[in-house]
């Protein structure tokens, strides 16, 4: 199953995953890091930049990744009740 | 209204700059995240699924207009043009942005407001009555007592990390619109032999994931010793409370496991050494205190009588008012509920507009119920019919108060780090739902949580929903026959949880089932389940 990196953004919160070479909002920016990812909150984690720094099982779809569990899809997406604020990352009645 | 003294600014503007510094080293990699964190979470800064949310206290949920505006302000310079109001009176905003926070702060102390103790293992802000000072009902003003816990509370160095989070409620009247029995500890005004003022003493009511009433354990506390008997109280459950479960940590797993009259032995005991300590204020302290809340002067004559010709008007004056202690007058509850909009959800236009009617016509007071309503406590009946006409043009005159589409509700997994299921989406396909129909159900209170800890108060509900997680998706329990006021209950499982269609499905089963067999028309769905009992709507849920 894939697993890919996520975390929040110190200065903002925002939700952000691990593109191979940088964070990005957008999950299908997103890289599977699979057996790398224990090795990759290593090398991050100390550098105090990034919060809450998790790994989270996906399911690879022909529209993109999908997060395993509803807390990711809306963390993925933002609050399901406020479509106006949603990113285009899945969506919002998917959820 | 209490007014900051010299002492209270000081101490507000100290913190403010205090934690700008802890934010720029934060920002720098002064300092980590592991040693930051609980510096930002009692500035009331939690890092939520999606940005940082920042709780705002709101001391017994009164607010002026100028304090109310700035809340609007806050809403617009650094959120999205919104704050939600929460059951424990407060206001929260979902995206704020750490590096502007104490310029947030900063704005806030400017009109005496702060974010202390809207998070940790202290005392939280302290609730009461919404219609402290206008209810007919009532005893005495509760907020003076509150404002003194408050003082007494605030950064209080023995009580800042306590084995866990501390509530208390303070109401003047018997009947209970502060949800004393659900508190850790809950105060009531009362009269003693000689008509003088006490209070009541309950401790170790809650909800969360091991619902509780709190038992009394003073029927009589006279009001000049009051602080140092919850200075006895917090000790003993400083001493005692578990620290190593969090799960039992709070202060009703001690009374409940020590039984209410041990608890209150020990209590005594603790108040027996601290009392001649002196750490009761003088009684000139309390009455420096109370002179902030004299009542406004409102005209006794005032026209009673009101033209009700139009029937959205008097619908709503029958629903979303209720009798003012001084005749005329009237107390208005501002819906935070209009069927499909988001449970407590104001913008802060909305917030402007309330604010103008509050200065305007309600002696410049707002409150915030623990329902997440918005209430003018001291309106002219004779006012009424204007004030009508404007909230309807911003969308605020839904009258449902305690109908069933007046559905307190948590901000779920839209938001939340700790839920394990969506609260609001519930709340508004119900309400939609049930609106048409609930003029004639009448009184009917429910209540969403979206997980075990219980901000939606579920276990309070006539009808109260749990979400839980299975296996990563949303499950939601049906609990039946809660109850917050003076005739608390604790809602019980009705049988197996449902997904998000199901439960909707659910509740209204329920709701039919309660038209058949309710005695009459007036019987309200609490006094029909607690007649009945719970096994005719396991039977029209389940079959």
């Amino acid at each position: 199953m894939p697993r890919l990196l996520t975390g929040n953004r110190l200065e903002t919160g925002d939700v952000l995953w691990w593109s191979g070479s940088d964070w990005s909002l957008h999950l299908n920016d997103a890289v599977a890091v699979d057996d790398e990812g224990e090795a990759l909150i290593a090398r991050l984690g100390p550098q105090e930049r990034i919060n809450d720094l998790a790994l989270i099982d996906v399911d690879a779809t022909p529209d993109g990744w999908r997060p395993r569990t509803t807390r990711e899809r809306v963390r993925a997406v933002g609050p399901s009740v406020r479509p106006d604020f949603a990113l285009p990352s899945l969506p919002v009645e998917s959820i | 209204m209490y007014r900051y003294d010299k002492y209270d600014q000081a101490i507000v503007d100290a913190r403010v700059d205090e934690f700008r510094d802890q934010v720029a080293r934060r920002l720098n990699n002064e300092i980590s995240e592991e040693a930051f964190k609980p510096l930002r979470l009692m500035n009331g800064l939690y890092l939520q699924l999606h940005a940082y949310m920042l709780r705002v206290a709101i001391p017994y949920g009164t607010l002026d207009s100028r304090q109310l505006r700035m809340l609007a302000h806050i809403a617009r310079r650094y959120d999205r043009g919104y704050g939600h109001f929460t059951t424990r009176q407060n206001i929260q905003y979902n995206w704020i942005k750490l590096a502007e926070t104490p310029d947030l702060l900063a704005d806030l102390a400017s009109v005496e407001m702060h974010a202390f103790q809207t998070s940790g293992n202290c005392i939280r802000n302290i609730s009461s009555d919404q219609f402290a000072a206008a209810a007919a009902d009532e005893i005495a003003d509760p907020r003076p007592y509150a404002e003194l816990l408050r003082q007494w509370s605030t950064l209080h160095p023995e009580f800042s990390f306590l084995p866990r989070k501390f509530k208390i409620a303070v109401t003047g009247s018997a009947i209970d619109r502060a949800a004393i029995q659900l508190h850790d500890i809950g105060l009531q005004l009362v009269h003693g032999p000689d008509g003088e003022i006490g209070l009541k003493v309950l401790v170790g009511g809650g909800m969360g994931r091991t619902p509780m009433l709190a038992p009394v354990i003073r029927e009589f506390l006279p009001v000049a010793d009051y602080l140092s008997y919850m200075e006895a109280i917090l000790r003993v459950y400083n001493r005692h409370g578990r620290r190593d479960n969090i799960y039992k940590a709070r202060i009703k797993i001690l009374v409940n496991d020590l039984g209410a009259a041990e608890f209150a032995r020990q209590v005594e005991e603790e108040w027996a050494q601290l009392k001649p300590l002196g750490l009761d204020p003088p009684p000139s302290e309390l009455a420096r205190i109370a002179a902030h809340f004299q009542p406004p002067a409102l005209g006794a004559n005032a026209p009673v009588e009101i033209d009700l010709s139009n029937p959205d008007f008097a619908n709503w004056v029958a629903v979303n008012t209720h009798p003012h202690k001084v005749p005329g007058h009237a107390i208005v509850t501002i819906s935070l509920k209009a069927p499909g909009e988001i449970p407590g959800d104001a913008s802060a236009d909305q917030m402007d507009i309330i604010a103008d009617l509050a200065q305007r016509y309600a002696q410049d007071e707002v409150r915030v119920t623990h329902a997440q309503n918005l209430v003018l406590p001291h309106v002219r009946r004779a006012d009424l019919f204007d004030i009508w006409q404007v909230l309807v043009s911003a969308g605020l005159a839904t009258a449902n108060l305690d109908r069933a589409s007046d559905i307190i509700s948590c901000p779920g997994l839209d938001y939340c780090t700790l839920a394990n299921a969506r609260s609001i989406p519930i709340a508004q396909k119900l309400a939609v739902n049930l609106a048409p129909q609930e003029g004639d159900l009448g009184e009917l209170k429910i209540k969403i949580s979206g997980c075990i800890n219980g901000c939606g108060h579920h276990h309070a509900g006539h009808i109260g929903i749990l979400g839980v997680d299975r296996k990563g998706e949303e499950n939601y329990q049906l609990l039946l026959g809660g109850s917050g006021a003076e005739d608390a209950s604790l809602a019980r499982i009705l049988g197996p949880g449902f997904d998000e269609n199901g439960i909707v499905n659910a509740v209204e089963k329920v709701i039919d089932r309660y038209k058949t067999l309710r005695a009459d028309p007036q019987e309200r769905f609490l006094d029909t389940y607690r007649r009945v009992g719970a096994e005719p709507f396991k039977e029209a849920v389940y079959g």
